[in-house]
């Protein structure tokens, strides 16, 4: 009791202030000036639209990666209060007042701050002086091109933040590895490199290249461990599955939870809806839940049914037809059987209803109780407006010539009977007795007479079939492919037998009460997959560059600018800090290569210790460099500049560490290099010094050189700037971007 | 010790030979084998070794087995002669347990007998069917128009096509057969030959996967097991009865493989002759594989890789003088490099030495290449050098099958931009491809003869006029038709009077201002002056109402693509003297770069259609889907390429056995585990043999993956053939290791009714699926009365 008063309670802390100073100049350099300008810049405009849909739980589908980058800027949104309603249509508008400018971009800001102690921080695991980990970090400080694209609502400053602290918490693992196993730090930073992956990957899929590399680095550390014969095997195996653990259970757990969230929030349907299957559709509140809600789920003879094609491409259409017949010649001079014309078309119509008929019985109403269709059973269809039946026969296809002519009947009175009955095919039943489901089941109508399958061809139709899509019969079906596969969207048991009653009926909007609620995972997967495979096809772009561009920094891409002032954003990188991580790259490559044979020949140029250090230093630099920008060449995607930027970082992390080796190694005492003890730790200050600090003040000076560009300015007719930013004008303004 | 004494007792054991019944095999050793080299009597003399005398002469021997009349070469991998004499050696090697399974006629009957099953089984009904298969459309068609010396264009490399026309010349085919389409019937027309050559280098294959086999495992059945995959595999045999170019590119391929495994074989004595010949051989072979179809660059990378890896462990060898490595990379360099490059280039001269006339292929090439071709209206015609004002001309877009700056009088439809005259691309050579050059502020007529002559100079603002319609080519901030970024391009203006927008910069790419602008060899940029944006071709195939030609558009996106480029090719201008086009025929390597960058843009064209249903890749090693040859219907000659379904799926569960038992192996090994020296030999070819053919099968498969192109089942042979190697080399050792645990007269009937089960399973299979490749008639397979009733497996195979 009270010992206290006798000791002082005494807390000791170790401030590292070099780390406090770097962070603190991040924040002013990153967040100075944030929420100017109020305009959209360039790529908020494609950002802030998810933005606000999430604000208004909207569901959306993009293409352009996973959900948890949108996720973030969005939280930044819901921080500043904002409601989503803004028009994100222009570049260069200007944001209303409801639009929380600061907030929204401040998390790109702070993780863009940030990335200068991560930078410092890596270099000191890596077990570099801490003046080179103080230059490197400097070195990010002071890159305008980071800069630019941290202080605005983009996701490539969160990216590389990711990307950053999941190779410092391996390192800091690793570090821990040699001298305490499974102690809670060990742990720590283990799993927090899952996390930071799987968050790399979540924001951008390019993350999943440094996840890559880390696993490789991963899976090499492990083979060592595995060849450490001191160890146990049961402790081997403890090492691994840790690993295992941490590295691939954790971040794919963590992936499937920003899948989870993102679903969970976007509950409303939306503008994307379309392009999910029926099912997906149904799971979102309003949209086509309100219509399918509560309909009758087994289809049964004598139901009214909408049919829509399950590939979705190129448009999400329905089984149609109408009353126009096909032309007796097309105009290449082939016949056809001129009979009425059966469609895909896109949108809701009323002459998209079909009934089941059984094949046996007249009727058109569903009997009491009602008779459910099953898998193989054969069935009429017949459309619900002019009552003919869906019909194929040994005629080409208008488009398509090797398939079949698909109509719906009607007797001319010639050799040509009617051939309409099909049969119906569920494919993904579970038994063979199945019964086929309005939304859920995928069925595929194979034709009797002739087992053609009704498909989707992908066509246009010319003028006389109003551009809807062409249908056709694929007599030799080569597999399944998703445009052979119907399912019922909408569907009402038929109560008129009369075609008057009946069209009044079709008319109607239908109504019932059963919703169906699918399983996350059968949503995860339809997203994902559609996320994946969603192509965007305009891809040309006016800033859009080439990779081999990047390197030499021969293009740039002009980001805002004000009509009137002439002030301008332009995202451009540090010419001289470009240059010299170039030089770096090339230095590196062949002083490793020289190192490697010479030692293969058993002739030592740096010790040991010091060769490690290269090694892992350069094979975390260099490599992040290579996995994050060679990629790029086999990629067919629109590129910009700011693609690079990952890829830069690691390539900026390297120019320290190679400038060190140089001076500790090279450029020290002629006679010093066979034999050189580890200086690298413990070494004397002022080589290091001589090494980082001349080409410091150079690069800071490039960097100011660069800094209107970066911020701001006005375009003043007289001023030195002015040319640049004037012929801008013209372009800049009617730029399509 | 118990062990040791097991494994002495071993090779008594597994043999499968019935040499073992002779009384020597009992008890190997240097003798023994010697007895055998006095048995066969021609080997080389046998140079000093200083290790193990007993192996080599084994090698030695065996070598010359194989190859009577080929160069012979120790055939053992260890380079210890080169290891530091203070390193400690290992201990030289024990007698093989299964030695006595490589007595010399244990691998001479086997081979004979595999080599006359394969050519049996490849040759058989070889002229069924009388009518063209498959791609024998294309190919046939390539060989007969090589005989007729007429151009044409392939994405792929020539050699095979020349060897299927050289073939076909030989065995006296003419090269009339036009080859139309599938079902076509031969008649009197000789395709024999063509068939046959196919059919021989197919059965090469097997004799070639079995001396690889046995060169890396050392083990006769391994090879035998083999051997027997590809004899009765019907998709190989298949494949190997038609004239495709498969089969000539896999034989290039196996015999870049077994001569690389040849020369690594030789490295014991480099720079001996055996050692220059395989490393050479392997050299052209390269060459004949990249010749075929540029899926022989896989097999480059192989080599390549094997290579390096070679080099790499001899720059570590000490004893070695730097001098002595620097003669290492020369020769590789040489033979792998140089020498291939040589010959691949040599094929190319010949392709363009043969065929000199104009065919089919003309309009994918610039018009400087055209010129070459007898026929070609660009053949030897004489046509002014410079343009002038007033000069009639037509313009051909730089990009591959570009097509003529083409107009008529049809407008564009109602809804289409502004209803003016269109403007397009077109690929065949037109009237309406003529365009006269005027001044844009004058319409004076400067072929009158009283002007002087002015010539058009790079910057110019020049106007264009279409020389039918008298329409101006003009371009205006409206949407293009297909490309909706780009602005519309149209023909305006009534007899040659438009407005400020029908004027257009000429420039000339990389020329200075004030330069003339020259006839075909100037790339020219029309820049539209009112918008700035540039004239190109976009490439897409506009709808029925644009003809389907190919769409023109003006692009506000200044880039250096040839899609927005131009040259001039047809010029008339009769004030100005005619020249003649002889001095800018490009030259050979010119022709060569062109014909590579058409072939590549070629290749990554075939995309597959929208909606179409195509091959992928993780199909093929499960056999799922076949290709059909030739016939549809119950009444047809039903040919259908599909793999022999149980060896199929034995490779692909082999591959799956194949990485646990090397995961094993090395983990084991890593962990610092004890193995006897059979064990360790096993693990050696395990992890040594069998990953050079594993890196061959990933080489040959995963690229797939990442292709854009067109897939077909017929790609994943290549890769096939090297699952077969592995299959082989995977169950040899997985018996033996088997047979090694157990005890000695369990583990040789293990041994021994493993290999035979194995064979039989792929014999019987063979039984059941050969109707396949030779042909099937009558009912199809759901039929209970079909041949093939009851083996359809799958429900993607149609037969």
């Amino acid at each position: 009791m009270l010992g206290f008063l006798k000791q002082p309670v005494v807390v000791t802390a170790e401030i590292n202030m070099n780390l406090v100073a770097l962070t603190v100049m991040g924040l002013v350099n990153r967040l100075w000036a944030l929420s100017y300008p109020r305009a959209v810049v360039f790529d908020e405009v494609y950002y802030g639209q998810f933005v606000s849909l999430y604000m208004k739980r909207i569901f959306f589908v993009d293409d352009s990666g996973p959900p948890f980058g949108h996720m973030l800027l969005a939280f930044g949104g819901y921080l500043g209060g904002f409601d989503g309603n803004f028009l994100w249509n222009r570049i260069g508008a200007e944001y209303s007042m409801n639009v929380p400018v600061w907030s929204l971009r401040l998390l790109p800001a702070l993780t863009g701050a940030l990335c200068v102690p991560l930078a410092y921080q890596i270099l000191v695991e890596l077990h570099f002086s801490h003046c080179a980990a103080f230059g490197a970090a400097l070195l990010i400080l002071f890159e305008n091109s980071l800069i630019t694209q941290s202080r605005l609502m983009l996701l490539e400053s969160v990216l590389i933040f990711f990307i950053l602290l999941a190779i410092l918490s391996y390192l800091k693992f690793y570090n821990l590895q040699k001298c305490s196993p499974f102690t809670a730090g060990w742990w720590f930073w283990l799993l927090l490199t899952g996390v930071a992956c799987s968050c790399a990957v979540g924001v951008k899929y390019m993350g999943l290249f440094t996840y890559m590399l880390l696993l490789a680095i991963a899976g090499g550390h492990s083979w060592h461990l595995i060849g450490d014969q001191t160890l146990s095997n049961v402790s081997v195996l403890c090492h691994l599955l840790a690993r295992g653990l941490a590295l691939v259970v954790v971040p794919v757990a963590m992936y499937l939870s920003f899948f989870y969230v993102h679903l969970t929030v976007l509950y409303r349907s939306g503008p994307h809806d379309q392009i999910m299957t029926s099912a997906f559709q149904a799971s979102l509140e309003g949209g086509l839940a309100r219509i399918t809600q509560g309909q009758p789920l087994e289809v049964a003879y004598g139901s009214q049914i909408t049919l829509r094609n399950v590939l979705g491409k190129p448009v999400p259409c329905w089984l149609h037809s109408h009353k126009n017949t096909y032309p007796i010649r097309y105009e290449n001079g082939r016949g056809s059987s001129h009979q009425q014309q059966v469609t895909c078309y896109p949108f809701k119509d009323v002459n998209n209803w079909w009934i089941v008929k059984d094949p046996g019985m007249q009727q058109l109403v569903v009997s009491n109780p009602p008779r459910p269709v099953r898998h193989g059973h054969i069935v009429q269809l017949v459309h619900g407006i002019t009552t003919r039946y869906l019909n194929t026969h040994d005629v080409a296809a208008p488009l398509s010539p090797h398939s079949q002519e698909i109509s719906c009947y009607i007797d001319y009175n010639i050799s040509m009977p009617a051939q309409n009955l099909w049969r119906v095919e569920i494919v993904n039943r579970e038994s063979d007795t199945d019964v086929w489901k309005t939304i859920l089941s995928e069925v595929r109508f194979v034709h009797v007479n002739t087992s053609a399958v009704l498909k989707l061809s992908g066509a246009s139709l010319p003028e006389w079939g109003y551009r809807q899509l062409e249908i056709i019969g694929e007599k030799l079906s080569k597999g399944h492919h998703q445009s052979m596969l119907w399912n019922v969207e909408e569907h009402r048991y038929g109560k008129s037998q009369e075609q008057k009653e009946r069209e009044v009926e079709l008319h109607s909007p239908t109504q019932a009460d059963i919703s169906k609620n699918l399983s996350f995972m059968a949503r995860f997967t339809e997203l994902q997959w559609k996320i994946l495979t969603l192509k965007n096809e305009d891809t040309e772009h006016k800033y859009s560059s080439s990779p081999l561009d990047w390197i030499t920094m021969d293009t740039n891409i002009a980001y805002w600018f004000h009509p009137i002032s002439g002030a301008q954003i332009h995202l451009i990188g540090n010419i001289l800090t470009w240059a010299s991580a170039n030089v770096a790259t090339l230095v590196y490559v062949c002083l490793f290569l020289w190192y490697l044979l010479r030692r293969r020949r058993k002739i030592c140029d740096i010790p040991e210790d010091a060769w490690r250090l290269w090694v892992s230093a350069g094979g975390l630099c260099v490599g992040g460099w290579a996995v994050n920008y060679l990629p790029f060449f086999m990629m067919e995607k629109t590129l910009f500049l700011y693609h690079y930027l990952p890829a830069l970082t690691f390539q900026i992390l390297l120019i320290p560490v190679v400038l060190q080796h140089l001076t500790d190694h090279l450029c020290r005492y002629p006679g010093y290099s066979t034999g050189c003890p580890a200086v690298l730790i413990s070494g004397d200050k002022s080589s290091e010094m001589m090494g980082f600090l001349v080409p410091a003040p150079a690069l800071i000076l490039g960097t100011l050189h660069y800094v209107p560009s970066v911020i701001t300015l006005p375009c003043l007719a007289e001023e030195n700037y002015s040319v640049n930013a004037c012929t801008g004008l013209g372009k800049v303004n009617c730029s399509p971007v | 010790t118990l062990r040791r004494v097991r494994s002495v007792a071993f090779p008594t054991c597994l043999s499968l030979h019935p040499a073992t019944s002779r009384g020597d095999a009992l008890a190997p050793g240097a003798e023994n084998y010697n007895s055998h080299d006095a048995l066969r009597g021609n080997q080389t003399p046998l140079p000093a070794m200083p290790y193990g005398a007993d192996s080599l002469s084994l090698d030695a021997v065996r070598g010359g087995a194989r190859l009577p009349s080929g160069p012979r070469c120790g055939g053992l991998r260890q380079r210890r002669p080169r290891r530091p004499a203070g390193e400690p050696s290992r201990p030289s090697p024990p007698p093989r347990a299964w030695a006595p399974l490589e007595a010399p006629v244990g691998v001479w009957a086997p081979l004979a007998s595999i080599t006359l099953l394969s050519f049996a089984s490849r040759f058989y009904r070889l002229c069924e069917p009388p009518h063209v298969c498959w791609d024998e459309t294309h190919f046939g068609k390539m060989g007969s128009y090589y005989i007729n010396r007429t151009f044409f264009f392939d994405v792929h490399p020539p050699l095979g096509k020349m060897l299927i026309g050289l073939a076909g010349y030989l065995s006296g085919y003419n090269g009339t057969f036009p080859f139309q389409k599938p079902g076509d019937r031969y008649g009197h027309h000789n395709y024999i030959g063509m068939r046959g050559f196919c059919a021989f280098l197919g059965s090469c294959l097997v004799p070639f996967a079995y001396l690889i086999v046995l060169e890396l495992s050392k083990s006769l059945s391994a090879a035998l097991l083999a051997a027997s995959i590809l004899i009765f595999d019907t998709g190989c045999i298949t494949l190997s009865q038609y004239i495709l170019l498969d089969p000539i590119l896999m034989f290039f391929l196996m015999g870049a493989v077994l001569s690389m495994v040849k020369y690594n074989s030789c490295a014991v004595r480099p720079f001996s002759a055996p050692w220059w010949f395989w490393l050479s051989l392997t050299g052209v072979n390269l060459a004949g594989a990249i010749g075929v179809k540029f899926v022989g660059l896989f097999v480059v990378l192989l080599v390549g890789l094997n290579t390096v890896y070679d080099l790499w462990e001899l720059l570590g060898d000490l004893s070695l003088s730097l001098v002595t490595l620097g003669k290492h990379l020369l020769a590789r360099v040489f033979c792998l490099i140089l020498l291939p490059l040589v010959l691949y280039t040599a094929q190319f001269a010949v392709h363009f030495a043969v065929l000199n006339k104009s065919g089919p292929g003309d309009g994918f090439f610039s018009s400087a290449f055209q010129s070459r071709l007898i026929g070609n209206n660009l053949h030897n015609v004489s046509v002014p050098e410079h343009l002038a004002y007033g000069s009639v001309i037509t313009m051909k877009n730089l990009r591959m099958a570009g097509g003529y700056l083409h107009s008529h009088w049809h407008l564009y439809p109602e809804g289409v931009g502004a209803r003016q005259q269109q403007v397009t691309a077109y690929l065949h050579k037109d009237l309406n491809n003529l365009w006269v050059i005027k001044k844009h502020d004058s319409n004076t007529d400067h072929l009158d003869p009283s002007c002087s002559v002015e010539f058009v100079r790079h910057g110019d603002v020049i106007r264009l006029e279409h020389k039918e319609t008298s329409r101006n080519l003009h371009s205006h901030q409206h949407e293009a038709p297909m490309t909706r970024k780009h602005f519309q391009v149209t023909g305006y203006g009534i007899n040659g009077t438009g407005d400020a927008n029908d004027f257009w910069r000429i420039e000339v790419v990389g020329r200075k201002s004030g330069k003339r602008i020259k006839v075909l060899r100037s790339q020219i940029r029309l820049t539209h002056l009112a918008t700035g944006c540039i004239l190109g071709s976009s490439g897409k195939t506009l709808p029925k109402w644009g003809w389907e030609q190919v769409e023109v558009t003006c692009t506000p996106y200044v880039k250096e693509t040839p899609n927005a480029l131009w040259n001039v090719e047809d010029h008339i201008n009769p004030k100005l003297p005619n020249i003649s086009l002889d001095v800018l025929k490009p030259s050979f390597p010119e022709i060569l770069l062109e014909s590579h960058m058409v072939m590549i843009r070629g290749n990554s064209g075939l995309k597959p259609k929208e909606n179409e249903v195509t091959s992928k890749p993780w199909h093929w090693p499960i056999n799922y889907q076949g290709l059909r040859f030739s016939g549809v219907n119950e009444t047809d000659y039903r040919v259908y390429l599909l793999g022999n379904p149980v060896v199929w799926w034995l490779n692909l569960v082999t591959i799956g056995l194949y990485l646990l038992m090397a995961t094993c192996t090395i983990v084991a090994i890593k962990r610092g585990a004890q193995l006897t020296v059979e064990f360790k030999e096993l693990s050696e070819v395990l992890l040594h043999s069998g990953g050079k053919i594993m890196l061959g099968w990933l080489l040959h498969y995963l690229p797939f993956f990442m292709m854009g192109r067109v897939l077909y089942f017929h790609h994943y042979f290549p890769a096939m053939l090297f699952s077969s190697m592995l299959t082989g080399i995977t169950w040899d050792t997985l018996l033996k290791f088997c047979a090694g645990c157990l005890s000695c007269s369990m583990g040789k009937r293990v041994y021994t009714y493993g290999m035979l089960a194995l064979m039989l399973l792929i014999v019987y299979s063979f039984y059941l699926f050969h109707p396949l490749s030779y042909g099937m008639v009558g009912p199809m397979a759901s039929d209970p009365n079909s041949p093939m009733a009851g083996l359809r497996w799958l429900e993607s195979w149609e037969f």
